[in-house]
C-alpha cells in the first residue's frame, strides 16, 4: 500500500512549516486516521515511516505514546466519555453507564453490529459545561441522561 | 450579582461573527502591533512595558512574562533562528479559558503572538493546539489565514519590511505536551518526554535554538497592555499579581463558567457572586482552587484571595485559576482517586518516582476507597508523595500529583481513616460503576 497522491501533496506543503521534516509526523499521523478508516494500522505507519525516511518502529514510538492515535480499528462511531474529575463531580459515571447501555458496548470495546466503541478518556476542557462526551469529533456538552439517549439514537 | 469591575478579556467574545478580521478591527484590533511597526518601537521597550505591567504568565507557573522574553539571546552575539511556542495545550483538570480565546477571539490572540514575536525577535510561532480542539484549532486556523491574507502575517507584515510566520500544530492526547519541554519534543515530532533543564528553552528550545514557549491567554494580555499602558493593566489585580484572569469554576455550582475577575479576588466572590453558590442550596465541603494539580482546600478557606501570594500562603496554588467546587455529599478520597488515577495515565514513564509513584498513588487511594485500605494507608500516601517531589525528577509532573496528595492528609485526614476504618466510603458510591470503569488502560 502507498499513501494517497492527495495526502501526499498535503503532507509536502505541510513540511514547509518546520524546518525539519520530521516535525510534521504527528500532523499526518492525525490526517492519515481521519482518511484511512479511523486508526493508524501498521500499512499506514511503514508508509509514513518510508515518507519520513524513519524506521517504522520509530513512527510506532511516536504513534503509540499519543493516547489519540487509534492502534485497532474503531466502531463506525466513536464515543469518548470524560471522566476527570470535574465531569465525575457531574455525573460522568452516570452518563458512562447510560452511554454503554444505549450503544451496547462495554468501556474500551466496540458494540457486536460495530457501530459504536465507547472509550473513557481524560479532560477534554470542558470542565464548565461538564459532564460531556466527544462523538466522532464533536464535542456535546451539559449532558443529561435524556439528551444522551437523543444524541445517540439519532444517529443513522 | 457580580460584582463590577473593569473586563477585558471576554469583552469582545459575545460579539457577532468575533472570531472575523472585519471585527476584531471594528473594536481596535491589530492597533498594538501596527504603531509598533510604525514607529519602529524597539524590541527592548517593548519588554519593558510588559515587565512595568507586572504580568505573570497565565498557564499556571506565574513566572513574569517580560522577565521570560529578556532571557532571549541577542541576536547580534547569537545569529541563530528563533522562535515563540505557543502553549495551546490545555489539559490541566478544570482548566477551559484558552479553549474560549481560541474559539471565539482568535485574531486577539494573533495580535499577542506578533507582539511577543517582535519583542523576542523571533522569525516564527508555532502554535501548538490540544488535540481535541477540533472546532478550536479550525476557528484559529480560518483566523490566521484571513490575516495572512490581510498582509498580518508573513512577510512584510502591514508593509514593514518585518517578516513573521505563525504555523499551527495538532497534540493528540497527552497531557505532558503541556509542559514546556515536552511541548518542544512533541512539536518535533517525537514522543512528548520532557527535557532536562538547564539548558533552558531560551537557549536551547525548539530544534536547538533560542525559544520562548508562552500560554495562550499571557499572549491575549499583550496588545491590551501595550495599548493602554502598563500603569493601567496595575489598576487591576494585586501589587505581586496585577490584571485580570479567566478563572473557570466548575464542579459542586449553580453556574459554572469562565468568568474574567480582577487577580486577588476571594475564592468565596467566585463560588457565590459569579457561580451562585453550592449547588442544591447544599454546603461546601472542599475545593481545588488552581486545577487539580493544586492542594484541595477545606471550606473554611473559602475567604483565601485568587492570586500567587494569597494562595501560596494558604497552602496551595493559583496554577490555572481553575475552581473546582466539592459539596458536602462530595467524598474527597474519591475525587483524589481519580486525580491520582489521571497522573498515572499521564507520567511520561521517564523517571521511576513519577512512573512507579503515580501508580502506587491511585492504587492507594483506590483500595482506600473501596475500602481494602488501612490506616498506615494515609502516612503511606504522604511519604511516597515525598519521595516524588519537590525536584526528584525531570518536569514537575510528578509534583503535580504530590501537592494534591499531600494537601488531603493534611486537610482530611479523618475522612481518610474513617474509610480504613469503616472498610468502606462512608458516603455512598456505586462501585460496580467503578469496576466497569478500570480496563486495563491503553496508552501513554
Amino acid at each position: 500500500m502507498a499513501l494517497p497522491q492527495e495526502l501526499v501533496t498535503e503532507f509536502n506543503e505541510l513540511c514547509t512549516h518546520y524546518p525539519e521534516k520530521r516535525a510534521a509526523l504527528i500532523m499526518t499521523l492525525h490526517r492519515c486516521q481521519e482518511e484511512l478508516g479511523g486508526w493508524v494500522s501498521p500499512e499506514i505507519m511503514e508508509d509514513l515511516a518510508a515518507y519520513f525516511e524513519m524506521e517504522p518502529v520509530e513512527v510506532y514510538g511516536v504513534a503509540s505514546f499519543y493516547p489519540m492515535f487509534r492502534m485497532s480499528p474503531p466502531g463506525e462511531h466513536v464515543v469518548s466519555v470524560c471522566h476527570n474529575i470535574a465531569c465525575e463531580l457531574r455525573g460522568a459515571p452516570e452518563i458512562l453507564k447510560k452511554v454503554c447501555e444505549v450503544t451496547g458496548a462495554s468501556v474500551h470495546g466496540t458494540s457486536s453490529d460495530g457501530r459504536f466503541t465507547v472509550e473513557t478518556v481524560e479532560c477534554q476542557g470542558a470542565c464548565t459545561t461538564a459532564p460531556m462526551f466527544d462523538l466522532d469529533g464533536v464535542y456535546h456538552e451539559e449532558l443529561t441522561l435524556e439528551s444522551v439517549e437523543k444524541i445517540l439514537g439519532g444517529l443513522s | 450579582m457580580i460584582p463590577a469591575g473593569e473586563t477585558y478579556l471576554l469583552n469582545r467574545v459575545e460579539n457577532q461573527g468575533s472570531e472575523t478580521l472585519a471585527s476584531y478591527r471594528e473594536h481596535g484590533g491589530y492597533i498594538a502591533i501596527e504603531k509598533i511597526l510604525e514607529e519602529n518601537t524597539p524590541f527592548d521597550q517593548v519588554i519593558e512595558e510588559i515587565k512595568d505591567s507586572g504580568l505573570r504568565g497565565r498557564g499556571g507557573a506565574g513566572f513574569p512574562t517580560g522577565l521570560k522574553f529578556s532571557f532571549m539571546p541577542d541576536p547580534e552575539k547569537d545569529p541563530r533562528p528563533r522562535y515563540l511556542a505557543v502553549n495551546a495545550d490545555e489539559s490541566e483538570p478544570g482548566t477551559c479559558k484558552d479553549r474560549i480565546l481560541l474559539r471565539e477571539d482568535p485574531h486577539g490572540l494573533i495580535e499577542g503572538i506578533l507582539i511577543a514575536c517582535r519583542a523576542i525577535r523571533a522569525d516564527a510561532a508555532y502554535v501548538y493546539v490540544r488535540g481535541e480542539y477540533r472546532k478550536e484549532y479550525d476557528n484559529f486556523f480560518a483566523a490566521l489565514a484571513e490575516a495572512r491574507e490581510a498582509g498580518l502575517v508573513g512577510k512584510n507584515i502591514a508593509g514593514s519590511g518585518w517578516d513573521c510566520e505563525i504555523w499551527t500544530h495538532k497534540g493528540a492526547g497527552a497531557y505532558i505536551c503541556g509542559e514546556e519541554t515536552g511541548l518542544m519534543e512533541s512539536l518535533e515530532g517525537k514522543r512528548g518526554h520532557p527535557r532536562p533543564k538547564p539548558p533552558f528553552p531560551a537557549g536551547f528550545g525548539l530544534w536547538g535554538k533560542p525559544t520562548t514557549v508562552s500560554n495562550v491567554e499571557t499572549l491575549f494580555n499583550l496588545p491590551f497592555i501595550l495599548n493602554r499602558g502598563a500603569r493601567w493593566f496595575r489598576t487591576m489585580g494585586t501589587e505581586n499579581s496585577p490584571g485580570n484572569i479567566l478563572c473557570g469554576i466548575s464542579g459542586h455550582v449553580e453556574r459554572p463558567g469562565v468568568y474574567e475577575v480582577p487577580l486577588g479576588i476571594p475564592a468565596r466572590t467566585v463560588l457565590e457572586e459569579y457561580a451562585g453558590g453550592v449547588w442544591k442550596g447544599r454546603k461546601l465541603k472542599a475545593f481545588f482552587p488552581g486545577g487539580s494539580s493544586t492542594g484541595l482546600l477545606p471550606a473554611a478557606s473559602i475567604d483565601v484571595p485568587m492570586d500567587h501570594d494569597g494562595l501560596k500562603e494558604a497552602g496551595s496554588m493559583l496554577g490555572t485559576g481553575a475552581i473546582m467546587v466539592l459539596d458536602e455529599t462530595a467524598c474527597t478520597v474519591r475525587a483524589m482517586e481519580v486525580v491520582a488515577r489521571f497522573y498515572d495515565h499521564e507520567s511520561c514513564g521517564q523517571c521511576s518516582q513519577c512512573r512507579e509513584g503515580t501508580q502506587w498513588l491511585y492504587q492507594i487511594f483506590k483500595r482506600l476507597e473501596n475500602g481494602q485500605g488501612k490506616v498506615e494507608d494515609v502516612e503511606l500516601l504522604d511519604s511516597l508523595a515525598h519521595g516524588m517531589a519537590p525536584g526528584k525528577t525531570i518536569c514537575a509532573l510528578a509534583d503535580a500529583a504530590a501537592i494534591p496528595t499531600h494537601a488531603i492528609v493534611r486537610h482530611f485526614k479523618d475522612e481518610m481513616m474513617e474509610h480504613a476504618n469503616l472498610g468502606r466510603c462512608p458516603l455512598s458510591h456505586d462501585h460496580q460503576l467503578d469496576e466497569q470503569r478500570e480496563p486495563a488502560e491503553a496508552g501513554a
